[in-house]
């Protein structure tokens, strides 16, 4: 995993600078899931290897971030719902999406992993990059990208499955096979969601009877089943009460401990407060502000920002 | 006016308790009397409803159970001329179309109603099928009948046979079904769809993986009722699976023969059918009594298909969310 990960960043750091011409583009599908199953402290270094990945470029004044967007705009018909957004994310920090309702913070999330693309009509403009590689021209698989950009919604939506099936059935349907390596990697997938210790007697039973904090978390869990290294969650606590959101807050800070590199889309600003490295305002369909959390809050800088933040607005 | 001042009269000060009795003024009065007049009125209509389905159901069951409990009639050979024919053939071969039209008519209708619902551009495709799937099913089932004479009898070359009849009946049929199977569909959430694609599924997988199964229960449930409807029907399999039954000898094998129940190109007078027939031109001195053991079969084979629909629908559903 680790050394697959170096190599995969390396490259983008080299096609950045273009100088292609090696062949070992991207790992073969099917291969990655059964590879990467890494062991806790993989992940726990997870920022340092991303610091690693930039000082192994040539260029050291190339950082590539986990997932970027330059000038994303989204339009729906000949409605523009979002204009220009570009923003970074990196491994291992939460970054929270903040905003009024209708401001563009999920459409721009949605614009992340392609999910856009199923909606009709839906057109996204401006560049996406995945460490370092251009996802937004169509020369990327989308089904493929969503392979490594996990995404969890506002309302619970566990399938109609037990427990178990609901974790194991992306990754068998992208090739894991073999009944030991599905169990271990449902139990890694519960347990990076924190959902292992309530429901590990009970993985044969419908995952509809459980709560709908449980089911939040369970469809945390089936995201992290494909181990991804992005995860876009939409809102995942609104359909919640505040210990069950607490709860996920935990999770999510976890598993930014272990590397990977979260994008949430929130409208309770304590929530961002307590959870993000970082803050990003949009508001009208344009990004406003981008901060780390601590200085956002204290010190905004934009009027919009300061309004919204004080109540004025939203 | 003279309301509004009457209403102002009785509201309420804020913190002073109400002068007047908290009695029923005129207003209130009159909507309870409607209350009362709207929920008497609909209970008339239901046990009306009820009431016509028990008498018939009743004179049914009393005039046809005697015939229909009979093995000799459930298992024998209709007859020309004589008392005490039998509706073996029928029943087996209103079965037996059954089965080849579902075989038929769920396939196309599974995959009109994915399509539809999944890929077919909204807007004018799709509103263009709807409005053609709303006409096919108010289509009287005799013109089904004559256009499947025309079509499978005649244009085919196949004849009276199980095969035209089982075409004619999937015309018939397909509408509903799609429309059952569509609504299905449609009734899983789209949440269950975006959680599938977000994990980097096919839409393909998607749909067969996901909305399927989420929806199968609703579509187990429809396709049974419908095939009630297929069961049922007379006036479309009169020109098309025909009005005479051969007898059938089930050690034959020999799928060209006439005898043999499985061949596809034999004619099959159903149970319905076979009603029509024998009010309509039967000379058996039993007629009465052959056409309500006929209906009394007819119906309790609705009656099972019912049930059936209502359990396989509920046991799948438990199934499915493993609860």
């Amino acid at each position: 995993m680790n050394v697959m990960n170096r190599n995969r960043r390396q490259l983008t750091v080299l096609d950045l600078l273009g100088r292609s011409g090696d062949t070992r583009t991207r790992t073969p599908r099917g291969a990655r899931t059964h590879e990467s199953k890494p062991d806790v402290q993989d992940r726990t270094n997870g920022s340092d290897r991303s610091v690693q990945a930039w000082t192994n470029g040539s260029d050291r004044s190339v950082h590539v971030h986990t997932l970027a967007t330059k000038d994303v705009s989204v339009l729906y018909g000949d409605h523009r719902a979002l204009q220009g957004a570009s923003l970074a994310f990196d491994a291992g920090t939460v970054t929270a999406l903040i905003g009024p309702s209708g401001c563009g913070k999920s459409t721009y999330l949605r614009s992340l992993n392609l999910m856009n693309r199923e909606v009709p009509g839906c057109t996204v403009e401006g560049s996406i990059l995945y460490h370092g590689q251009e996802v937004n021209d169509g020369s990327v698989d989308s089904f493929a990208l969503r392979r490594h950009v996990g995404m969890v919604f506002q309302q619970p939506n566990p399938f109609r499955m037990s427990i178990y099936d609901n974790v194991a059935f992306a990754p068998k349907r992208h090739g894991v096979k073999g009944k030991q390596d599905l169990d271990e990697l449902v139990e890694k997938s519960l347990r990076d969601a924190a959902l292992w210790d309530e429901v590990k007697d009970k993985l044969a039973t419908s995952a509809l009877a459980l709560s709908g904090g449980q089911q939040q978390r369970l469809c945390i869990a089936r995201a992290m089943a494909l181990r991804p290294d992005v995860l876009l969650m939409d809102e995942p606590c609104s359909a919640l009460d505040p210990i069950a959101t607490l709860a996920i807050e935990d999770t999510v800070r976890s598993l930014a401990a272990q590397g990977i590199c979260v994008a949430m889309v929130t409208h309770n600003m304590q929530q961002a407060a307590r959870v993000s490295d970082k803050c990003a305002f949009f508001y009208l369909g344009e990004l406003v502000e981008t901060a780390p959390t601590q200085g956002f809050f204290d010190n905004p800088r934009d009027p919009r920002t300061q309004d919204y933040l004080s109540g004025r607005v939203g | 006016m003279a309301l509004l001042e009457e209403f102002n009269k009785v509201a309420a000060v804020p913190g002073v308790a109400p002068e007047a009795p908290l009695l029923a003024d005129k207003g209130i009065a009159r909507a309870r009397l409607a209350n009362v007049v709207g929920t008497r009125a609909m209970g008339v209509v239901c046990v009306t409803a009820t009431a016509v389905i028990a008498l018939l159901v009743g004179a049914l069951v009393v005039q046809g159970s005697e015939k229909a409990l009979d093995w000799g009639f459930l298992t024998g050979a209709p007859q020309q001329f004589l008392e005490g024919g039998g509706i073996g053939p029928e029943l087996f071969n209103s079965f037996y179309l059954l089965v080849i039209t579902m075989l038929i008519s769920v396939p196309l209708a599974l995959g009109a109603a994915v399509f539809l619902t999944q890929y077919a551009p909204q807007g004018r495709v799709a509103s263009a099928a709807k409005t053609a799937i709303e006409t096919l099913s108010s289509l009287p089932s005799v013109v089904v009948g004559l256009f499947g004479m025309t079509v499978f009898v005649i244009g085919a070359g196949w004849g009276f046979s199980i095969l035209s009849g089982a075409c004619a009946l999937t015309l018939f049929n397909l509408p509903i079904l799609v429309r059952t199977i569509q609504q299905a569909l449609e009734s899983v959430p789209r949440s269950q769809r975006d959680a599938a694609l977000a994990l980097g599924l096919t839409r393909w997988e998607a749909t067969w993986r996901v909305l399927l199964p989420s929806a199968t229960p609703a579509i187990v449930t429809g396709v049974i009722l419908s095939a009630g409807r297929v069961f049922g029907e007379a006036a479309a399999l009169i020109y098309t699976a025909g009005q005479t039954a051969p007898v059938l000898d089930f050690s034959c094998l020999d799928l060209s023969s006439p005898t043999c129940p499985w061949n596809v190109f034999r004619p099959a007078e159903t149970l319905a059918v076979h009603i029509w027939k024998i009010n309509s031109e039967g000379v058996v001195p039993d007629l009465a009594a052959v056409s309500a053991g006929t209906a009394a079969v007819l119906l309790a084979s609705l009656l099972v298909f019912n049930l059936l629909a209502r359990f396989a629908g509920k046991l799948l559903e438990k199934r499915m969310t493993s609860s």
